[in-house]
């Protein structure tokens, strides 16, 4: 631990402002969406908390705010503020299980594009292909509006949309790994392929991953915002950022633009810190760029 | 006595890296005079790549030149700015690369990157820069040399190219030429045609060379003389014929006896036990103690100066080595 | 006569070069053709070497001598021809069927900055043949045990043991790849260029360390090496490859006294020597070595050689043996001395 604390990279970390405030960014959304229902008040998607009378209270330091509504209410009454942090769960959720899911199967199928190469690599590599030839996006909302939602559903949808950058990442850094001479002293020394691939090239290549999983994070959570807020995304009974926002945005019309204004913020700062720290990660390992 | 074209006195280039300040170059002092070839011997970490550098101004950092002078041509050129700096660069002094694979251009043909020299040092138009590539090409062994200059840098071998690279130095009649480890990317029967050009060049221009090596062999074919460095710092120079005949520093004799030769009748081979140290954590006293067969207690208390011992050598030694012949 | 520890007969080994099967694509004839480019790292080499003996393999980069070592190590598939490992016929064996192979037969790499995972640590770096070989039935002491014994005898303490790679020096990376090399008490270690990015001072450790351990475990070394002068002195035997083709074999003492192909006396007279009186007016070659892929007809030293006569470009030498011992692929040399047994 006292080497890590005196290490370079820490050293760098520390003089790298936007590092430093993307994953104090990030820190602070973890604890809200950790702890964060220990800290509000109301359960939203307890109707028995709910008061219809508060419903569309402007936030509390407008005229007719409520001290008890920090952020203002929503439409049955819930506290914008509440909704956010249980909204948060789940946004946070599917990004990172969505992460999680692309990369060991990217891992997975790079490994054998990179290892094997000839037939399997060319076809692995083919459906990559022509998977990035459609905007992820599309290729989301073509899954969702065809097999249904559901939080399952868009895990699957996201893994489908995400697997192809870990595969691409991890077969060029197999084909590079592969030629270098701890590769070849691994078959002198015996050891099968998946050996080989389990304990000397797969440790090798999950540097550069660390980047892509950050940056892919937080455009999952933004994909999944994006295809709650067009309907197709999780079940109204879950409601993610995404939902928030595009139930605020039937009224925002109507003056009330806390509902889906400070949802829409709270994405923002979001993914901004994300991606500032992914920005500092690469940096560091990169490298090619050292 | 005419002053020579490149003097440098104490030289210091240091690194501030994260582990602490390296001074790759320490207090280096030699110099080098027109139609001369001296050669920089060590191992790497030796320092001498870094010489080279500072001599054209191409320390970048966390690298900086912290001390002492390059005089050449009587002025002090280490503090110049960039802008004066990229005149001496290609016109007065020229550098040849250890990797001649990554040392041209790969989208630009010979000609061009040939030409470009000339645009950049000399007043002369476009026909007469040709004729003048063409001339340069052959004289560095390229046959069918017209043709020649259209072609890619990928379309020539690893000879070729650095005969090219070699043609490119000496285009704009540059009085000095920085060989970094020249033929260290090539095979032994190229390496000797390489060689032999160089000389050859020299002797015709009267341009003088630094030769940096970490190949005695080479450098005892080559140098007129030789400054041996260890650990950022002279530890032997002199005449390259005294140095290889009996060296007085213990390093230098070392090197020498651990070079395999094939005349050795006897198979083991004298070595210099351990492995250099990190100069971060060097200390006081000599900095080869630690390896040295002959240290004393006065080696680790107080670094050795560097002082004329026999004939032409100078080394840095408390106890130098006696003449063995 | 005892049996050979590696006995290597017409070892062929071409690879396929270039691209995907598009960039082949050509009309030819009216048919779409798709006709692999090949190039012959290894034409027709044999070689044996006897327990405790030291050959020695020279050339120039692109000669065929490092695809000849790692070809026997079975990194490479030979495309034709026999390895004998100890008796055993090897060049057909799976990965798998290997393994018991790989006890006899180990390897030494050149760069040691690139043989050794960065990730793992060093004691388990040098345990790991024998790990393979032993099914991991070895309890984890077992092995620290044995990782500091192997570590002890290169010249590496305990402490070193769970370090990383980056740690040590060019010279103390070697060392635990000889000591992983020797994990297996093998009988045959192939070193391909062990010391050739090695500072001279730390060249010669290491070759004096490669003699020690001959020694002490009978090793036999195929040394592969671009450097006749650390060849001169660790080699019992030499063999110097030309363009994938042997062009000189004989005992060291014969090829340094008496070199007979032009090619072995001009690697001879141009090496640089720091010693001056050795230093022979040079047998002058031009030039470089040509392609593989376009091979000369005839003699593949012929377009470099000083010596060539017509003959040269018609009919390609072969190796023959010559009175004296050892044997020459030249039209010089190709008289079979009548005494020879044939």
């Amino acid at each position: 631990m006292q080497r890590l604390l005196s290490s370079e990279f820490v050293h760098n970390y520390r003089h790298n402002i936007p590092a430093v405030l993307g994953s104090l960014l990030v820190l602070a959304f973890a604890f809200l969406a950790i702890f964060g229902p220990l800290l509000v008040w109301q359960d939203p998607y307890d109707v028995s908390q709910l008061e219809l009378m508060d419903s569309f209270k402007p936030p509390v330091w407008l005229e007719g705010g409520h001290p008890r509504y920090l952020l203002g209410t929503d439409g049955q009454g819930r506290d914008v503020l509440a909704s956010i942090i249980y909204g948060a769960r789940i946004s946070a959720f599917i990004g990172i299980a969505a992460m999680a899911c692309s990369c060991v199967i990217g891992t997975i199928l790079g490994l054998i594009s990179g290892y094997y190469g000839g037939m399997l690599d060319a076809v692995i590599m083919r459906v990559a292909d022509i998977q990035l030839s459609f905007p992820s996006m599309l290729i989301a909302l073509f899954l969702m509006s065809a097999f249904g939602n559901g939080i399952g559903m868009i895990l699957i949808a996201l893994t489908a949309v995400g697997w192809v950058v870990y595969a691409r990442t991890v077969r060029g850094s197999t084909l590079s790994e592969i030629q270098k001479e701890y590769i070849q002293a691994a078959r002198v020394a015996g050891l099968s392929d998946t050996e080989i691939i389990r304990r000397h090239v797969l440790p090798n290549v999950l540097t550069p991953l660390i980047v892509v999983s950050t940056i892919q994070v937080g455009s999952f959570i933004l994909i999944e915002a994006s295809l709650s807020f067009l309907g197709v995304g999780v079940p109204i009974t879950e409601p993610s950022l995404g939902l928030l926002v595009k139930e605020g945005f039937d009224v925002l019309f109507s003056g009330i633009w806390w509902t889906s204004a400070f949802p829409g913020l709270f994405i923002m700062f979001l993914v901004f810190g994300i991606n500032l720290f992914g920005d500092f990660l690469r940096d560091e390992l990169n490298p090619r760029l050292r | 006595m005419a002053e020579p074209l490149l003097d440098l006195r104490e030289l210091q280039t240091h690194f501030q890296t994260f582990g602490g300040l390296v001074k790759a170059v320490d207090g280096v002092s030699f110099n080098v005079k027109a139609g001369e070839i001296v050669g920089l011997v060590g191992e790497s970490g030796g320092g001498k790549s870094v010489i080279g550098f500072s001599i054209l101004g191409l320390v970048d950092p966390p690298g900086r030149i912290a001390g002492g002078e390059i005089r050449f041509d009587g002025r002090d050129i280490s503090k110049l700015g960039e802008r004066e700096m990229r005149n001496v660069r290609g016109r007065d002094i020229a550098m040849v690369f250890q990797d001649p694979m990554t040392s041209l251009n790969p989208v630009y043909t010979i000609g061009r990157q040939m030409d470009e020299v000339l645009r950049l040092h000399t007043n002369l138009d476009e026909a007469a820069r040709r004729i003048r590539c063409i001339r340069m090409l052959e004289d560095v062994g390229i046959s069918g040399a017209e043709s020649r200059l259209d072609a890619y840098p990928h379309q020539f071998s690893g000879g070729m190219r650095q005969r090219v690279v070699i043609a490119i130095a000496l285009l704009a009649g540059s009085r000095l030429i920085i060989a970094d480890e020249p033929t260290t990317a090539l095979d032994v029967t190229v390496q000797s045609q390489i060689l032999k050009l160089m000389r050859r060049q020299v002797q015709e221009t009267g341009a003088a060379m630094i030769l940096i090596t970490h190949d005695l062999a080479v450098v005892s074919e080559m140098a007129d003389r030789v400054v041996v460095l260890y650990c950022g710092k002279v530890v032997e120079r002199g005449l390259t014929e005294e140095v290889i005949r009996s060296p007085a520093h213990p390093y230098t004799r070392g090197l020498l006896d651990s070079i395999p030769r094939i005349t050795d009748r006897q198979r083991r081979l004298r070595q210099i036990p351990g492995t250099v140290p990190d100069i971060r954590t060097l200390g006081a006293g000599c900095s080869f103690r630690g390896r040295c067969a002959h240290a004393q207690p006065l080696c680790a208390e107080r670094s050795p100066e560097l002082a004329p011992v026999r004939g032409s050598l100078d080394a840095a030694c408390h106890f130098p080595l006696q003449e063995t012949l | 006569m005892t049996q050979p520890v590696l006995d290597v007969r017409n070892l062929v080994k071409s690879f396929t070069v270039g691209d995907g099967i598009f960039d082949r694509l050509r009309f030819t004839g009216g048919k779409l053709l798709a006709p692999p480019k090949v190039v012959n790292a290894v034409n027709s080499v044999s070689l044996s070497i006897a327990p405790g003996e030291v050959l020695a393999l020279v050339g120039e980069s692109g000669c065929g001598k490092s695809t000849v070592a790692k070809t026997i190590a079975r990194i490479h598939a030979p495309t034709s021809g026999e390895i004998r490992i100890d008796g055993k016929e090897v060049s057909c064996l799976n990965q798998k069927e290997l393994r018991p192979v790989r006890r006899e037969l180990q390897m030494i790499f050149q760069d040691p900055y690139a043989s050794l995972n960065p990730r793992q640590r060093i004691k388990d770096i040098v345990i790991e043949p024998l790990r393979a070989q032993s099914d991991r039935r070895m309890s984890s002491s077992d092995i620290d045990a044995e990782a500091i014994k192997l570590l002890a005898r290169v010249g590496l303490n305990a402490e070193q043991a769970n370090r990383y790679p980056h740690q040590f020096s060019g010279g103390q990376r070697q060392r635990i790849g000889i000591a992983r090399a020797l994990s297996v008490r093998p009988k045959l270690i192939i070193a391909d260029e062990p010391v050739s990015a090695l500072d001279v001072s730390i060249q010669a450790q290491i070759l004096n360390l490669m003699m020690d351990l001959r020694d002490e475990f009978g090793l036999s070394y195929l040394f592969v090496s671009h450097d006749l002068s650390v060849v001169h002195h660790i080699a019992d035997r030499v063999a110097v490859m030309y363009l994938g083709f042997m062009v000189e074999t004989a005992s060291r003492d014969q090829l340094f006294a008496t070199p007979r192909h032009p090619y072995t006396q001009a690697l001879l007279s141009a090496a640089p020597n720091v010693d001056k009186a050795l230093r022979k007016p040079q047998a002058e070659i031009t030039g470089e070595v040509p392609s593989a892929l376009n091979l000369p007809s005839g003699c593949c030293f012929r377009t470099r050689c000083p010596l060539a006569f017509a003959r040269c470009a018609v009919e390609r030498p072969a190796l023959l043996p010559q009175r004296g011992g050892g044997s020459v692929a030249c039209h010089l040399h190709d008289t079979v001395p009548e005494a020879f047994p044939t």
